[in-house]
């Protein structure tokens, strides 16, 4: 009750004082023009429609590629020790390089390369240089998930006659997801923004296109159009990280005492 | 007659500390022994050399006179030797029934109807019934480890290996787990078990073992280990029990 009502009263000075400066009529002009932002709905919406789909598409194929990764640089063994050294090399090299750049390097150069059955379609490449970047992330996140599983679970799997496989399957993997699933969430999220990295290599989707539009009206409503169906989509992400996130501290809490 | 289980020389290693020195043991068909001795006299290792959850150094253990080691397929090993230990080490993300038919069903490759037949049959007998679709952390610590122990039988063991199983709980609670092992027994399992309860290992053991850094100091029935030892470190281990009021 009294949260409510300081915010109210915090949040209501705020937009009173903006409000009543002497540029607020130029600020709204600039950045809240409805004739603006109705005129670029369409096409920052389409825009939009197209991030939505490499994001979706690209956080499967990024959930799947992260858990092979991360489980091939687990694993024991000299058989499988070039398996492992693959999955620190592609970590390596993945997450040392900025998103940016590979989204460029792949983007711009596969294509470029004109190479006989492969696909010349930028905004393929730039997805997956995404995908393979978030990927090395994420195969971070599961493999803290992993470690983080007590050892005495493998020794109970092992005696119970699970191969190595098995009790990674069967034991490690179903507790290291629980224990990272907050931290996977907080990906996508990221993930979401961060399909707008692809605008750079032409991409049409929603920041391009309200791009587009602001440089033949230089009015930017329609980055703030923009904005608005981002936060449409990712606070609800975020309030269900924060409600699963609480729910996972109080389940451990209970189990604790 | 050959022994369910044979140690001959056993010998192992951590690192440069010899924890297990020549430990020759044998027990028979049916045949309860428990292991006694201070924390660090190897006790466990030797449990978990048997299970092959360590490896050992030099000498040989015996399954029904097959060796372990080269001898003896991994699955079958593990469906003949089941182990339980102190912290239960159930599946959290598992419920009940499916922490015991894991193992009939993805290793020994039993159906899932057979397997879970089998499974309400043992928690049946040990009074757990209820909680086959329980998760773990919804019970108590003595019911999780009925239901390791359940677990391990699931498989049908030869022989079953307890570590300290006891030694997590709380006291009002060890004598629920302790009633399921000596009905084990009556049932004529083979078991080796490492344990601080001393009247318990009196109980319900053929003989008791006491070891001291890694060697098998005294070997004989409980009356006798108990009233009359021989070795002067057992005399002095059991004194120190009985100073602390454990026996």
């Amino acid at each position: 009750m009294v949260a409510a009502v300081s915010t109210a009263v915090v949040f209501g000075l705020l937009a009173w004082f903006v409000a009543s400066s002497p540029f607020w009529p130029r600020i709204q002009a600039t950045y809240f023009s409805a004739e603006d932002m109705r005129l670029s709905f369409p096409r920052v919406l389409r825009g939009f429609w197209l991030n939505m789909r490499i994001f979706l598409v690209g956080e499967v194929a990024i959930l799947v590629l992260a858990l092979l990764v991360a489980v091939a640089r687990s694993l024991t063994g000299p058989v499988a020790a070039p398996l492992r050294i693959a999955a620190v090399v592609f970590i390596d090299l993945l997450r040392g390089v900025p998103s940016l750049l590979l989204i460029l390097l792949f983007g711009f150069g596969i294509p470029a390369l004109q190479l006989p059955g492969v696909s010349r379609s930028s905004l393929l490449w730039g997805s997956v240089a995404l995908i393979l970047s978030y990927s090395a992330y994420t195969a971070e996140v599961y493999r803290s998930g992993m470690i983080a599983v007590h050892g005495s679970q493998r020794a109970a799997a092992k005696a119970l006659g699970l191969s190595q496989w098995q009790a990674l399957r069967y034991a490690v993997i179903p507790q290291a997801v629980r224990n990272v699933t907050p931290a996977l969430l907080n990906g996508v999220v990221s993930l979401q923004k961060d399909v707008v990295l692809l605008s750079v290599i032409g991409a049409r989707e929603a920041v391009r296109e309200a791009q587009i539009y602001t440089a033949s009206t230089f009015n930017y409503s329609s980055y703030v159009v923009a904005a608005l169906l981002f936060l449409l989509a990712s606070v609800p992400l975020a309030r269900f990280t924060d409600w699963y996130s609480r729910r996972d501290e109080q389940r451990r809490l209970q189990r604790a005492f | 007659m050959v022994p369910r289980i044979e140690m001959d020389r056993l010998t192992k290693y951590y690192g440069a500390t010899l924890v297990l020195d020549q430990v020759d043991l044998a027990v028979a068909d049916r045949e309860v022994v428990a292991l006694i001795g201070t924390s660090g006299s190897g006790k466990s290792t030797l449990l978990r050399c048997v299970a092959r959850l360590v490896d050992y150094d030099h000498g040989a253990i015996r399954l029904d006179g097959v060796a372990l080691e080269g001898e003896l397929p991994e699955r079958e090993l593990r469906k003949r030797i089941g182990i339980v230990f102190q912290s239960f080490n159930l599946f959290p993300h598992l419920s009940v029934l499916d922490n015991i038919t894991l193992a009939p069903r993805k290793v020994h490759g039993q159906p899932r109807g057979q397997a879970e037949e089998r499974a309400r049959e043992l928690l049946e007998l040990f009074g757990m019934s209820e909680h086959a679709a329980s998760y773990p952390e919804r019970l108590s610590g003595g019911q999780q480890q009925r239901v390791a122990i359940v677990r391990a039988m699931a498989t049908d063991p030869d022989v079953l290996l307890l570590d300290e199983v006891t030694a997590a709980l709380d006291p009002e609670l060890i004598g629920g787990v302790l009633d399921v092992i000596r009905d084990l027994k009556q049932r004529g399992m083979t078991m080796l078990i490492v344990t601080h309860e001393m009247g318990f290992a009196r109980d319900v053991a053929d003989r008791v073992a006491f070891l001291d850094e890694g060697r098998i100091c005294e070997i004989s029935p409980p009356s006798q280990l108990f009233a009359e030892p021989e070795h002067p470190r057992t005399k002095q281990f059991l004194q120190r029990i009985i100073e602390s009021g454990r026996l």
